[in-house]
Order: C-alpha cells, then sequence, then structure tokens
C-alpha cells in the first residue's frame, strides 16, 4: 500500500486542480457570451440543427481522415512484421497478404465511391 | 370401515378411459375449426360446439361406466400420452379416478346443457360461433385442467380457462365495461397464478416431480415448514380462480360476460377449480394444520361476505355472484376441514353446478324476456308471465337455500356439520351464512317473481323458447334429487374414498341434529324476514339509500375500494415516478448538479443538447455501484 | 534473436462457420464497390443468405462430427458446446432478420443528406439506397459469433467492437423519422463506446492480475494471487459493467428505449435477438470460465442487478405510449429473468448444466418472439411510416384479426403464458433458480412478470377491444418474406411451446459438456 501513496497524492492533486479551475472560473472569469463562444466547436462545421434543406455535410475531411486510419493501422502492423518477417516464416507472409488484403478491400470501396476525388 | 387411504394408480389403456383424451380433444377440435375455419362455418357453427360438448359427455359417461367396473382399490387409473420433459415431468398423462370423473360428468354434463341453450340465448348475436368456440375452448380447458396427472399440465388448464374466461367475460367488446371487468379478471387471476406457479417451484424443489403420484404419496417426507408453504401458495392459486377473500374481486364484474358463460363458467365449474385443487393436493394439506386452518379460515370469510354482498344487490346477476362466492366458500370450508370433508365439498360442488346454473339461465331468461334489463327493482310479478321459468327457479332457489329434502339441504348440511364437528365457531358462522342465504335468495325471487309489475313500458316479458326451457328443466331435476342420491348412505364418500381417501368413521346423516334444526329455523326467519321487506310490501323502483351497512354490502364490502388503496394507488404512483423518473428525474439531476456547480443553469443548458450525457451519467454512477457493490461483498 | 517464431496453429475447420461470414461480408464491400448499383441488392441478397445457410451447415456438420472439447486457435476461440449452440441460433435468428431486412422501404436512401432537405428528396427520387446493409448486417453477425466464442479477454473485446460498429451505423438509416434515427446512432455510438471502454480497462486489470488474458488461465490465477484484490475486484467489475451494458441490465438499460426506437425496425429485430443473445453467451463464458472462482463475489452483485432490471423493466414498460419502446423496455425486462439463470450457477456440474441449458432454450424462445413482433410492427404503417404510437393500434383486432391475433400471441408469449415458448423459457431458467437455492429472486421474478402481464394485456385489450380510429393505420400486404417471418417467428412460438423437448435436449447437450477451459 506504501507504493500507491504517492500516486493517490498525485491523483487527489490533480482532481483538486481540475475541480478548482473549473469552479473558479465561472466566478473570477469576465462573462461576455456571445453566439460563437456558446457554440460547440467542432471543425468549423456548424452544429446541428441546420436549416432544412442546408445542404449536405461536408464530408471531405472524414474521408481523409478514414483513409488516413486505413493506413495508419497497415504501417502499425506492417512496422513489426518487416522487422521479424524472416523469423516469423511462411505463416507471417501469408498473414501479412490476407491483411493487406483485407484492407485494400476497403481501399477500392473508398475509390469506387469516389473518395478519392476532391469535388 | 377403516381410513381410506388413497389407492395407488393402475396404468390403463384400453376403453372409454384409455380414449379419455378424446373428451379433451374433442371440444378442442370444435374450438379450432370453429375459431379457424372463420365465417364459413357461421351457418352450422353452434351445432357443431354443440356436438363436440355432447360427445365429450358421451366419451365421459362411458368411462364412468366402464370405471364403476372396477373394484374399488382399482380405480384410479393413469392414460400416459406421450413422453415429455424428463425429470419435470416424464409422461403427460391423464388421471381418470372418482374425483376426476366426477368433475367431467360436471363439466360435460352441465357444459352440455349450457351449450344448448346458449343456442336460443345468442341467436340474435352475430358472433354466435365465435361464441360457441371460446365455450367449446374453455370446456377442453377444463378437462385437461381435472384430468390432468401432474401439476404442470394441470397450470396448462388452469391458464387455458383463465384465457377462455377473459375472452367470454369481455365478449361484448363494444360494452366498455366488459373490456374492463374483463382485464381486471385476468389480473387478479394473474395474482393467483403466481402463487401457483411458486408452489409448483417449491414442489418440484421439494419432492424433484410434477406428478400428482410422485408428490402426494411422498407429501409425508417433506417438513412442516414446507408443506405449509406450499398448501398457503395453492390456496393463493385457489382464490383466485375461484373468487375467494382477498382475490374475489373480478368474479362480481364477470357478470359483464353473457348469462350462459355466468352460469358455466362463474359459477358452475371453473370458479370450482379452486376447490379440486385443495382437495386434490389434499395430502399436502393434510400435513399441515396450519395450513388447513387458513384455508377453513378463507372459506367462512368468504362464504359469509359473499351472502353479506348477495343481500344488497338489485343486479340479479351480482346477487347471484355473490351467492356463488358465498357457496364456494362452503365448499373451501369443507375441503379444509380434511379428509371428513372432501366428498362433502365435492357433493356441494355438484349439486352447486347443476342449482346454480338452473338459477343462472333462469336469471338469463328472465333478462332475455325484459330487454335485457337487470335491475331486480323493474322486475316484479314474472311468475304467471313465465311459467316455466319460474318453476325451474324456485326449485333452484329451495335447493340452495337448503329446503329440506332437496339438493343443497343434504350436500350443505353435511358441510355444517362436518364443520361443527371440526370447529363449533367454524360450524356457528356456517349456520349463519345459511340463515342470510335464506334471506338474500328470497329477496331476490320475490323482487323477481312475486308482487306487481314494476316493467319498463317497452317490457313485453315472455316464456322463452324450448331450446331455453329444456335445459332449465334438465337442470332442475338434478337439483332436486341429486343431493339425496349422493349423501344419502354416503354413496358419493365411498366412492370418492379411492381418489381423496375417508374419515375413520363414516359420517351418519342425521336429519334432526342441533345445527341442522338451527340452521332450518335461521333459513326461515331469513325467508319470512324478506316475505316483510321484498313480498308483502311494495318494492320501490330505485333503491332506498339505504343504513350504513346497506352501503357497505353494496359496494362490495369495499373491496374494490380496498384494492385500489393497496394496489392500484400504489401502481399508480409507482408508474408516475417512472414517468418522472424516465422524463425528468435524471436530467433533472444532472441539471441540478451542473447548476449548482456552473452557477448558472440557464446558460450552461443553452449548450446542452442531448440527453446522452445522461445517459452516460447513470452509466457511470451504476458503474460506480457496482465496483462499490463488488467490494463491499468482497471484503465481507 | 535469432530462430523462428513457431507459428500459431490455427484450427481453420472450426473456425470456417465465422471465417464464412466474414468472408461474405467483405465480398460485399467488394460488390459495394464495383457492381452498378441497380444490381447490387440482386448480387446482396443471396450472398448474404447463402453465407449464413452455410455457416449454419457448417455448425451441424461439426456437431454431429462431434463437439471439439480444446479451443482453437492458440486457446483464444473457443467452439464448444454452448458457442456452437449459440451460433446456430444467432445464424438463424439472423436470416430471418435479413429476410426482413430486404424489404424495401425500411431504410432511407441518402443518410448524410440532412433530414428534409432537397438533396434527400433527390435521393429518394433517384432510388437511392444503402445496399451497404447487407455486408454491415454480416459483419455485424460476424463479431456477434465471435463474441460468446471468444475465450481470451482482447478477442472478447475484438468480437464487442466488431459486432457494434456495424450496429451503430445501421441504427441510424431509417427512412422515416431521420432525426430520431441519427440520434439514436450517436447515443448508441457514444454510449457504446463508453461502455467498451469500460470493458478495455476491466481489461487492463485483470491483466494487471492475472498477467494473462486467457479466461482459463484467469480463472487458474483466482487464489493462487495473493495481495492484488483490488484489481481484480475492479477489473471484474468493469468487465461486468460492459457486458451488462450490451444486455441491458439495470442501471445501463438507458439507452435501449432510445436506440430500439429510433433504429430501422428489422434493424431492431436483429439487435433484440441476436445481441442480447451474443452478450449472454460472452457474459457466461467469463463470469464462469474466468471468474467462476469469484462467485461469491459477483452473485450478490447480480443478485441486486438482477432484480433491478426485472422490476425497471416491467414497471417503466407500463407508461410506454410507444410500441417500439414499449418492446424494449419488455426486452430490459428479460434480460433479468435471464440474469437468474446466471444466478443460479453452483457448485455442483448437473446445477451449472440445467441452468445454462435452461437459458440457452429461453435465449432461442425469446429471440424467435421478438423477431416475430418486430416483424409485426413493420407491418402496421400510418401515412408517416410505421404506426408506433400505441393509439394507434387502437381496435386492430377488427381490422386485421389475424394479424392482430399473432401479435397478441407473441405478447402473450413474452408474458409467459403455458403453450408458448415463452412459459418453457421462463420455467427452464426459473427452475434452475429454485434448484440453485435463489427462490427469492425467482419470486421477485414471478412478481415482475406478473407486473409485466399487465402492460402485454393492456396492448391486447387495446387492440381488441377499444373502437378503432376512423383515420386508423392500415396493415400493408406483406411482401412473401415478412410473411414467411411472422409465419416462422410464430410457428417457432407454438412449437417451443408444446413441444419443446426436442431444442431443449439440444440445449442441454449443448450445456453438458459446459464451456471448455
Amino acid at each position: 500500500m506504501q507504493l500507491y501513496v504517492p500516486i493517490l497524492v498525485l491523483a487527489v492533486l490533480a482532481a483538486g486542480f481540475a475541480v478548482f479551475s473549473v469552479s473558479i472560473a465561472p466566478f473570477t472569469g469576465p462573462k461576455r457570451w456571445n453566439r460563437a463562444k456558446l457554440d460547440a466547436y467542432e471543425c468549423g462545421i456548424e452544429p446541428t440543427p441546420q436549416p432544412v434543406g442546408g445542404g449536405r455535410f461536408p464530408l471531405k475531411y472524414m474521408i481523409t481522415a478514414m483513409l488516413f486510419i486505413v493506413f495508419d493501422i497497415e504501417i502499425i502492423f506492417l512496422y513489426p512484421w518487416a522487422v521479424a518477417f524472416d523469423k516469423l516464416g511462411l505463416f507471417g507472409l501469408v498473414e501479412m497478404v490476407l491483411f493487406i488484403v483485407t484492407v485494400l478491400v476497403a481501399y477500392a470501396y473508398v475509390w469506387r465511391r469516389r473518395g478519392l476525388d476532391w469535388d | 370401515m377403516e381410513a381410506a387411504e388413497i389407492a395407488s394408480i393402475t396404468q390403463h389403456s384400453g376403453g372409454a378411459i384409455g380414449a379419455a383424451w378424446l373428451m379433451i380433444a374433442l371440444p378442442l377440435v370444435g374450438a379450432a375449426v370453429l375459431l379457424l375455419g372463420g365465417r364459413r362455418t357461421d351457418k352450422f357453427g353452434h351445432l357443431l360446439g354443440v356436438l363436440m360438448a355432447v360427445a365429450s359427455f358421451v366419451v365421459a359417461a362411458l368411462a364412468f361406466v366402464q370405471l364403476l367396473g372396477f373394484a374399488p382399490g382399482e380405480r384410479r387409473r393413469g392414460v400416459s400420452l406421450f413422453e415429455f420433459i424428463p425429470g419435470l415431468v416424464d409422461k403427460v398423462g391423464l388421471l381418470v379416478d372418482p374425483l376426476s370423473i366426477s368433475f367431467c360428468l360436471l363439466i360435460t354434463g352441465v357444459g352440455s346443457l349450457i351449450h344448448v341453450y346458449s343456442i336460443g340465448y345468442m341467436a340474435h348475436d352475430p358472433n354466435r360461433r365465435r361464441f360457441f368456440a371460446y365455450l367449446n375452448l374453455f370446456v377442453a380447458a377444463m378437462l385437461l385442467l381435472v384430468l390432468a396427472d401432474n401439476y404442470l399440465a394441470l397450470f396448462v388448464g388452469w391458464e387455458g380457462v383463465g384465457l377462455a374466461s377473459y375472452l367470454l367475460i369481455g365478449f361484448w367488446q363494444h360494452k366498455p365495461s366488459a373490456a374492463t371487468a374483463a382485464k381486471k379478471a385476468f389480473i387478479v387471476n394473474r395474482v393467483g397464478d403466481v402463487g401457483l406457479l411458486i408452489a409448483m417451484f417449491t414442489i418440484f424443489a421439494t419432492f424433484h416431480s410434477l406428478t400428482f403420484s410422485g408428490v402426494l404419496d411422498r407429501a409425508g417426507d417433506a417438513s412442516q415448514g414446507t408443506l405449509t408453504a406450499i398448501g398457503l401458495l395453492l390456496l393463493v392459486g385457489a382464490c383466485g380462480k375461484s373468487a375467494q377473500l382477498p382475490l374475489q374481486s373480478w368474479l362480481l364484474d364477470a357478470m359483464e360476460g353473457p348469462t350462459p358463460v355466468s352460469a358455466l363458467i362463474h359459477a358452475a365449474t371453473m370458479v370450482t377449480a379452486g376447490v379440486y385443487l385443495i382437495v386434490r393436493s389434499g395430502p399436502i394439506f393434510e400435513g399441515t394444520g396450519t395450513a388447513q386452518l387458513v384455508v377453513t379460515i378463507v372459506g367462512v370469510a368468504t362464504l359469509l361476505a359473499g351472502a353479506i354482498i348477495g343481500t344488497a344487490k338489485d343486479d340479479i346477476k351480482k346477487a347471484l355472484a355473490g351467492s356463488t362466492m358465498s357457496q364456494i366458500g362452503y365448499m373451501v370450508l369443507a375441503a379444509g376441514v380434511g379428509p371428513a370433508g372432501y366428498a362433502f365439498a365435492i357433493a356441494h360442488l355438484i349439486t352447486h353446478g347443476f342449482f346454480k346454473a338452473d338459477m343462472f339461465l333462469g336469471a338469463g331468461s328472465v333478462m332475455h324476456a325484459m330487454n335485457d334489463e337487470v335491475d331486480m327493482r323493474k322486475y316484479g310479478g314474472l311468475r304467471k308471465v313465465m311459467p316455466i321459468t319460474f318453476a325451474t327457479f324456485l326449485v333452484g332457489y329451495l335447493a340452495i337455500i337448503g329446503f329440506p329434502l332437496l339438493s343443497g339441504y343434504f350436500t350443505k348440511d353435511g358441510i355444517i356439520e362436518t364443520a361443527m364437528e371440526h370447529s363449533a365457531v367454524l360450524g356457528w358462522l356456517a349456520v349463519l351464512g345459511a340463515g342470510i342465504t335464506g334471506f338474500y335468495m328470497s329477496r331476490l325471487v320475490f323482487m323477481t317473481f312475486f308482487g306487481k309489475k314494476r316493467w319498463d313500458a317497452k317490457a313485453h316479458p315472455h316464456e322463452s323458447p324450448a331450446v331455453m326451457t329444456v335445459p332449465l328443466l334438465l337442470l332442475s331435476i338434478g337439483s332436486i334429487a341429486l343431493g339425496a342420491y349422493l349423501i344419502l348412505g354416503n354413496r358419493f364418500m365411498i366412492f370418492l374414498s379411492p381418489a381423496v381417501g375417508a374419515p375413520e368413521h363414516l359420517p351418519e346423516f342425521h336429519p334432526f341434529s342441533a345445527p341442522g334444526l338451527a340452521t332450518l329455523a335461521l333459513v326461515a326467519i331469513g325467508a319470512a324476514f324478506a316475505w316483510l321487506r321484498y313480498g308483502a310490501a311494495e318494492v320501490p323502483a330505485t333503491a332506498p339509500r339505504g343504513s350504513f351497512l346497506t352501503t357497505f354490502a353494496r359496494r362490495d364490502l369495499y373491496g374494490d375500494a380496498l384494492n385500489e388503496a393497496l394496489f392500484m394507488r400504489p401502481g399508480q404512483w409507482l408508474t408516475r415516478l417512472a414517468v418522472f423518473f424516465d422524463n425528468r428525474g435524471v436530467d433533472g439531476l444532472v441539471n441540478g448538479l451542473a447548476a449548482s456547480i456552473g452557477g448558472s443553469s440557464g446558460r450552461l443548458r443553452r449548450v446542452q443538447t442531448g440527453f446522452v450525457r445522461s445517459y452516460a451519467l447513470s452509466i457511470f454512477v451504476g458503474a460506480a455501484v457496482l465496483v462499490g457493490a463488488w467490494f463491499v461483498v468482497g471484503n465481507l | 534473436m535469432n530462430g523462428t517464431i513457431p507459428a500459431p496453429t490455427i484450427e481453420y475447420g472450426m473456425l470456417a462457420p465465422m471465417l464464412v461470414v466474414f468472408g461474405a461480408a467483405i465480398v460485399g464491400v467488394l460488390v459495394e464497390a464495383f457492381a452498378p448499383r441497380y444490381l447490387r441488392s440482386a448480387i446482396h441478397l443471396p450472398i448474404t443468405l447463402l453465407s449464413l445457410l452455410i455457416s449454419f451447415v457448417l455448425i451441424v456438420w461439426q456437431w454431429v462430427e462431434g463437439v471439439p472439447t480444446k479451443a482453437a486457435a492458440m486457446g483464444a476461440i473457443a467452439v464448444d458446446g454452448p458457442a456452437m449452440f449459440i451460433w446456430g441460433t444467432i445464424l438463424v435468428l439472423a436470416f430471418v432478420s435479413v429476410l426482413l431486412i430486404k424489404d424495401e422501404g425500411h431504410f432511407v436512401g441518402a443518410a448524410a443528406a440532412v433530414p428534409g432537405s432537397a438533396e434527400e428528396e433527390q435521393a429518394l427520387y433517384e432510388g437511392a439506397a444503402h445496399t451497404e446493409v447487407y455486408p454491415l448486417v454480416l459483419f455485424a453477425v460476424g463479431g456477434m459469433m465471435l463474441f460468446p466464442a471468444a475465450n481470451d479477454l482482447l478477442i472478447a473485446f475484438v468480437g464487442l467492437e466488431v459486432m457494434s460498429l456495424p450496429l451503430y451505423l445501421l441504427c441510424g438509416l431509417a427512412r422515416r423519422r431521420r432525426l430520431l434515427s441519427q440520434e439514436a446512432a450517436m447515443k448508441y455510438f457514444l454510449l457504446g463506446a463508453f461502455s467498451s471502454a469500460f470493458f478495455l480497462y476491466g481489461t487492463a486489470m485483470i491483466y494487471g492480475y492475472a498477467n494473462s488474458l486467457d479466461l482459463a488461465e484467469i480463472g487458474a490465477s483466482l487464489g493462487v494471487v495473493g495481495g492484488q484484490d483490488m484489481l481484480l475486484y475492479i477489473g471484474g467489475a468493469m468487465i461486468g459493467v460492459g457486458l451488462l451494458f450490451k444486455i441491458g441490465a439495470a442501471p445501463f438499460q438507458a439507452w435501449k428505449p432510445d436506440v430500439y426506437q429510433g433504429a430501422p425496425t428489422p434493424i431492431t429485430a436483429l439487435m433484440a435477438s441476436g445481441t442480447l443473445i451474443a452478450a449472454f453467451g460472452a457474459l457466461l463464458r467469463v463470469f464462469w470460465v474466468a471468474l467462476g472462482g469469484l462467485d461469491w463475489n459477483w452473485r450478490p452483485v447480480f443478485y441486486g442487478v438482477a432484480i433491478l432490471t426485472m422490476l425497471g423493466g416491467a414497471i417503466f414498460a407500463i407508461t410506454q405510449t410507444d410500441i417500439k419502446r414499449m418492446l424494449a423496455y419488455s426486452s430490459i425486462a428479460h434480460g433479468g429473468f435471464l440474469l437468474i439463470g446466471v444466478i443460479a450457477t453452483g457448485s455442483a456440474p448437473a446445477q451449472n448444466t440445467s441452468a445454462l441449458s435452461g437459458i440457452l432454450f429461453y435465449l432461442v424462445a425469446y429471440g424467435f418472439t421478438t423477431v416475430g413482433a418486430f416483424a409485426v410492427v413493420t407491418m402496421v404503417r400510418d401515412a408517416g411510416g410505421e404506426a408506433w404510437h400505441l393509439s394507434r393500434w387502437a381496435g386492430l383486432g377488427k381490422r386485421s384479426p389475424l394479424l392482430a391475433g399473432v401479435f397478441a400471441f407473441f405478447l402473450l408469449a413474452f408474458a409467459g403464458i403455458p403453450l408458448t415458448s415463452g412459459f418453457f423459457g421462463k420455467y427452464a431458467v426459473f427452475q434452475a433458480a429454485v434448484t440453485g437455492g435463489a427462490l427469492p429472486l425467482v419470486i421477485v421474478g414471478a412478481v415482475a412478470s406478473a407486473v409485466a402481464a399487465f402492460f402485454y394485456v393492456r396492448v391486447i385489450v387495446l387492440m381488441f377491444f377499444s373502437d378503432p380510429a376512423a383515420d386508423g393505420p392500415s396493415v400493408v400486404l406483406p411482401s412473401r418474406g415478412t410473411a414467411a417471418v411472422v409465419g416462422l417467428a410464430a410457428l417457432a412460438t407454438v412449437v417451443l411451446g408444446v413441444f419443446p423437448q426436442p431444442v431443449l435436449d439440444l440445449a442441454h447437450s449443448a450445456a453438458q459438456s459446459l464451456f471448455v477451459r
């Protein structure tokens, strides 16, 4: 138990600080509310509700982000495999090919759905 | 004669007993054909319904004759049908023994007569076919209930009759009161069913079986406490189905159903299922004095309550319903006494089945003639217009008040004598009940058939057609003679003894015992009092305000008010709380918390867009509680 | 640092049923990518149904060949009796749900369009359709299969996510009441992610305690490792939170009504049957195999949760005016009844077997009935889509007696009336619980089911004893698929209620071996 005491103290300090700063702000800070301040921050996109017939959500950034994730995950697995591919032998190679094919399926879907066209 | 033991069951597969399943199957097929066949079967639907009921009666009669051919010790015949759930109920089978066959004859016999009567009564109803389908369904379920050789199949029948009853009470769907009554019956019965279900669980946990042979033969192995628990739970089930206190409230409302239904289900057969359950489970009750005591108390309380309710009702069917409650109270009382009472309970059940069905159908005949008027204050002097109905009703009336030598005289007297031997208090209360019965039944008869005409201008009463009066005549024959036949010489008790056992000393019939004479005297006083109030004197067309006591009885002894206070109000309160909690509680809590921290709930609410965070909060709090509970338990 | 790392052995044969489903899902994505729009659903439907069928046949074949007694893939995935029974059940129910899904008109044309916008109308006009529904369903079904079979907490987490992520998307695809549907998807996603975090956190804690993620090894480490009880308790409770969330047990039930209400009804049917079954499978496996030695600790906690869930579900359901919300609360209550079975375990193997087989039977019975009930909900339509408000159901019994009768029958099965499957389900579970000494819990259960009977009957009374509204909803003539679903569900409810023995036997023999360790 002795071992945990510093961690506990740290946790209490951190929590105390968080609570303190959140609760003190409304009392001490200036209060000048405007519309922009009341809005939630979402990548510059107007949060709901949108006016009826207000158009589609611009999804460009999201698709880019998703493509990034697809390849990001691929790389995460490729690195350790590349380091030890000779020791993993044929099994490792086959599994990696299977994995890449699976990721490519997702890539093909994005590509065919015109996810790579900017406009 | 020594105390008769319950005979063991002999397996059987031949003859009418082997075909006992036909009794259930025939009406079931009838119901299926009528329900699935739709409008195509409208033309002959009622005839098919009657045919199935009669055929079932024929099978029952044949099985009865075959049963009589065996030596008394071999009159319990098991008929196995098919393999079922091993361990729980190995084989589903039927048990044809003196007890079940008595019920079968009553159900199919009275049932057939009521089917015939319904042809006339429901002649103008566009949904007559559906009515007969439900009646057939009821007969099938009721037969399953009494023929089953295990609690599980009994329960299936039990729920089946509940369903049929529910459908038939609400048969006239266009009446909101009928729908409400149907719902009430269903809910109250569910309370009873929960009792029965838990009783079954407990039985299985104790005996590892649900068959009668597996449970009742070994009832002595279980501890006193377990038996008491099982017995009381069974009693809860019986109270629900048989409208005993405190689950009686649905029966009076159930009179919203068509009158043949009231006669068949809510007087003659279904409501007696509780008595059957208690008698069938006799060995369990015999092992526990506490449960038996409670049974007798419930019986006496109900027999008095029902009688008191009967005195104040102006609705002819509700008065009869109060009387049904009261008479079933007698049966339950006798069933609680033990082997000495079983035969009287069942004998009274059978004779009551006849005379009460007789009177209900008579009441139906009167209503039929009076444009469905049920208020007795608008009857009067009907004896001249409807001679056959009057005569048959009179027989039923004399039977129920225990007029000497008629059916009810023998069976009710038997119950009173047995109760008196068991406990003087119970006995004298039962005598008192008989006196009140004399009063309220006489009141009913005088208000309906005697005195001046108080009819509506539009009423043109007439005698009912033969299809309705013939069943009345047949039923009244049973009401006259059956009691003497069953009771004199202990014929029925000896017949029944292989199934339920018998007392060490067979009782003798004393026509001039003190309780018997007291009963007769009280009944005579009650009837005379009724004559003074309702026969000789003018009956006001609207009910007078009456004393506190009258109001008490008119309101069903505040049974509904009690239910409302005990169950409905807390239920409504709970649901309201649930709504509150659902809509506002959780969110309010979150908002409140947020407000107290931020100091400005208004502003914060503006940025709070959805409720999902309150859900998340509840999950978080729940998780915290779970972890906490885990710790608490872990460190105990 | 030289030498080779030994390749793991993977029993492809045992995993084949799952691989078929996942493979078909990937093929489905390729179909989406390359097939022309007008052909897509014509290609998807046979692929989806066929893969589910093949998978089922493979399971049957393996069952006949002999149930494996050792976990596959180096102990990561246990293909044992209960798992195969659950797989089979999920596949059949998924097959049935796909028949509902294939009906046009449940799904939105363009989910990304703002509800009510010109783009949405344009998409509807062009006949756009999200045929991605099929591969998404297959992925979800694959996850549902992986989740209860996972013999390793990490694999269980992967299964949980593979099951949940497609469902989050599917929830947002309802054609009508777009805002409600999107709200449901969003809520389900946020809360699901929240609960997954709990699960993962608990997994980490348990790993800290047992130094292993393998369920059997965790089970073996109980009582051996000393002085780390804190990790074990917090970890066990957190994993419990994650699993109880998926079941919808109180106090983690808040998402269920909103999500069930907003999701397209066929998807609700899939969730109410498949997800519940998978989650119960996983719950049983984790708490028996890994934490079985800790039962004196979690059983009282589950005791409370079960009571809260049963009563909460039943009481909240009474006030509902929306048919789908009511069914959601009913599903919560049923989750509570099933939890009774989880608690009914004991030290004797026979007791465990009877409790497990009771739960398995209950799951089959409930799954069929609930799919049937939601199928009926899809058929009662107003001008604006399905008629959800209960008042719109008034007098349905007079307009279309057959449909109302079938629905009433399903409701009676939910209430556990004899001669319906629900009765034997409840009976099997309650029975096991009584034998296991949980009589008080059974009494609460019986009371809750009596309360529940009230609102089921209320709907029946409404349908049969109320006057129909003049502009009441119409009953659309269903496609053959929907009709088949309703018929099949009704048949299953009857057959399981009258001749439960074959399925009880099957559940019993599945439960006989208990979970492999």
